[in-house]
């Protein structure tokens, strides 16, 4: 076969979800639009009657927007990883699941700002931000460290896009609509894949991948000193910024293994999405997790051993008061059993990785968002206060829900009109008849 | 072309460049607040401060509205339900006892709250109290997870209007409450300003709650003027959670309300 002919061969498959996704897929964008809409028309209402439609009151003020905001904040480290950290690296075998995990960052950008927004007692004001900013407050470090980063990824998701979209232009041209034939063409910038453009466009590729790295930390870093920046029991703390940074690592892979056996299954990419791939992001997801379980150890023992008043209202709320269930659940799910998962031999497989993913994403949300928050408000700092209490209402779950559909549905959306594989890149690195992809998983 | 994709591309961070920044620019344009910059500028003239006599007080023990100075402020800034902005609290003590403590806000010379606020909503001013403009506040609470003492509230909703009032909204006088924004005790600045004392303090059948300039070393209960740093030094007075650095501006001398005929196991 041909270097030519292999090429458009490989091409087809990954080209197929842009003109005919298929019946499943159009359901559930539809179900995630409802969903979507549902949020809206809860926002709406709460817009009208203020933040009293929440289960939030004056001493547990946060909930779970703030929560999931940081859990998007979390899993937008992927793309960066994934991208950049082994880019810079020296390895490939990443590169069919970049742009997935690339889209997952800015999607999950894009939810954790608006995560911000619906929790805002003003949103009218937003702007205020921007007019008033002072320096001094973490929150304005965020709002710079997000934007940078959300700006730098989609640099960062478009660059290598570049190629793929001439070669949807130039494939695709013919069979789809006039809108969106000029929309290939414009975003294409005229690549014709000339050996000129090829070394721009790696240059700017590469000054990218070093670039983005310090941002990402800086987000996820920042993120946490919101609340290390406050005198309470579990913010008060200097471990956060790098427990943050190590949880954000384990969450961001977690969520494109999820993404990736989703795609792999429903476009048939069993091709290009290999149980090579499985198995790097196998071993990083299990180093990624002993070093979490590490950082939640560290983070947890000194106050423990200490014993400072607030702390133990803290610790004691955590291990035996009532979110012990969540803690102890989010300990045995969220480490305990995929840690078991991805060492058995057994289970060491793509139906064992996807599920110690997904355990270790809803563990996440559950202990490094939700418990995060919630409990640290609950302590009361004064004698006049007792044990805060929160229970979400239904406005507030189904705002925050709107939330995570809409993350999902921006990332069906982008693949609806680009390619999920960096074609280009995967067709140069399975050029030897796709041998690389031959490893075992137990290799 | 291939300069002009470069000049694109080059655009193209420019601009990220541009709009990553552009919080730091507007920050150059001009301090937070005019109060801030006031501060930075000259020495306060005025300090207020607080001084809370627990020989005197004994929480209004049987009052059936609680306690006057709570009553007060509530009728005087109409907060929403279940808001104290002066909250009187029973703390147990060593040997069975208890006491009741007075808990306004601090007017922290080093305020978290001041510190955290992303808009410069909170702020100090010129006589060094903590003020919330309600105009510029975006609702975010990063101040009430700030605040060690949790001597900050919410407007979750729309208050009723309120049926008295002394004078239009202003951040001294923050009535009516604004929806989505953070309130609380505001040290009476409005009235200080037209030479009345703090509302809490003239409605204090024992006299317990003083106020006072720390910079004329003077503070009154509207029934005596004592100096500040006599009362202070002669009284073992301390300041809540000192140790969190937060230099309040409300000193307490110890007590249980002996002076009120009070008993200390009471």
């Amino acid at each position: 076969m041909g270097k030519m002919a292999r090429k458009a061969k490989a091409e087809d498959p990954l080209l197929a979800p842009l003109l005919h996704p298929g019946w499943g897929y159009n359901l559930v964008v539809v179900i995630l639009a409802a969903l979507v809409a549902w949020g809206i028309y809860s926002w709406a209402g709460q817009l009208r009657q203020g933040l009293a439609v929440t289960g939030m009151r004056d001493q547990v003020f946060w909930g779970l927007y703030i929560s999931t905001f940081i859990f998007f904040v979390s899993i937008s480290l992927t793309g960066t990883f994934l991208s950049a950290v082994l880019r810079v690296t020296g390895n490939t075998w990443q590169v069919p699941v970049t742009r997935l995990a690339e889209v997952i960052t800015g999607a999950a950008l894009l939810g954790a700002a608006a995560m911000i927004v619906v929790d805002m007692g003003r949103p009218d004001r937003l702007l205020n931000v921007f007019i008033y900013g002072r320096i001094q407050s973490p929150l304005i470090w965020d709002v710079i460290a997000i934007t940078s980063y959300l700006v730098g990824s989609l640099i960062y998701l478009y660059l290598p896009l570049i190629p793929d979209i001439a070669l949807c232009r130039d494939r695709l041209g013919q069979v789809v609509s006039p809108a969106r034939r000029k929309l290939y063409t414009l975003l294409a910038l005229g690549w014709q894949d000339t050996p000129a453009q090829r070394e721009r466009l790696e240059k700017a590729i590469g000054a990218m991948t070093v670039t983005i790295i310090p941002v990402a930390v800086s987000v996820h870093s920042v993120t946490a000193w919101i609340y290390a920046m406050t005198i309470r029991p579990g913010w008060n703390s200097t471990i956060l910024a790098p427990y943050f940074v190590a949880s954000a690592f384990l969450s961001g892979v977690a969520m494109v293994i999820i993404f990736m056996s989703v795609y792999r299954r429903a476009f048939h990419l069993e091709n290009y999405i290999t149980p090579l791939q499985y198995s790097k992001l196998g071993w990083l997801l299990l180093g990624l997790t002993l070093a979490y379980a590490y950082f939640s150890f560290a983070e947890l023992l000194p106050g423990a051993y200490k014993l400072e008043e607030h702390e133990v209202g803290l610790l004691s709320l955590l291990f035996t008061g009532g979110q012990a269930m969540l803690f102890w659940f989010s300990i045995f799910g969220g480490i305990v059993i995929p840690v078991a998962l991805m060492c058995w031999p057994k289970t060491r497989n793509v139906a064992g990785l996807t599920i110690a993913s997904i355990l270790i994403i809803v563990t996440m949300w559950i202990k490094k968002s939700y418990l995060l928050v919630v409990p640290t408000l609950q302590v009361p700092l004064m004698p006049f206060f007792t044990l805060g209490q929160y229970s979400p209402t239904l406005a507030e779950w189904t705002i925050t829900i709107a939330g995570i559909a809409g993350f999902i549905l921006v990332v069906l959306l982008f693949f609806r009109f680009f390619p999920v594989i960096t074609v280009w890149e995967v067709t140069e690195t399975s050029g030897d008849s796709g041998r690389e992809f031959q490893f075992s998983l137990r290799a | 072309m291939p300069t002009s994709r470069r000049g694109f591309l080059r655009g193209l961070g420019m601009a990220g460049l541009g709009l990553a920044v552009s919080p730091l620019l507007a920050r150059l344009g001009g301090p937070a607040t005019e109060a801030l910059a006031a501060s930075e500028k000259k020495k306060l003239t005025r300090q207020w401060v607080r001084v809370v006599d627990l020989k005197k007080c004994d929480g209004c023990e049987g009052r059936k509205t609680g306690p006057a100075c709570t009553e007060v402020c509530r009728s005087t800034y109409h907060p929403l339900e279940g808001q104290e902005w002066i909250k009187v609290s029973r703390v147990e003590g060593e040997g069975g006892s208890s006491y009741w403590m007075p808990f306004p806000c601090m007017h922290c010379e080093n305020a978290p709250c001041v510190n955290v606020c992303p808009v410069g909503a909170s702020y100090h001013n010129e006589n060094g109290l903590v003020l919330i403009d309600h105009r510029r506040c975006i609702g975010c609470r990063l101040c009430m997870a700030a605040c060690p003492y949790q001597r900050r509230y919410f407007n979750w909703k729309e208050a009723e209007p309120p049926k008295n009032v002394f004078a239009e909204y202003s951040p001294e006088y923050p009535v009516p409450p604004i929806k989505g924004t953070v309130a609380k005790c505001v040290f009476c600045a409005h009235f200080l300003e037209i030479g009345m004392p703090t509302m809490c303090t003239g409605a204090c059948p024992r006299g317990a709650l003083y106020f006072g300039d720390k910079e004329r070393d003077v503070i009154t209960n509207t029934r005596e003027v004592l100096s500040l740093s006599k009362t202070l030094a002669e009284n073992n007075a301390f300041r809540y959670k000192e140790e969190l650095g937060t230099e309040p501006r409300v000193y307490y001398l110890p007590g249980h309300g002996q002076e009120s005929g009070r008993e200390a196991r009471g």
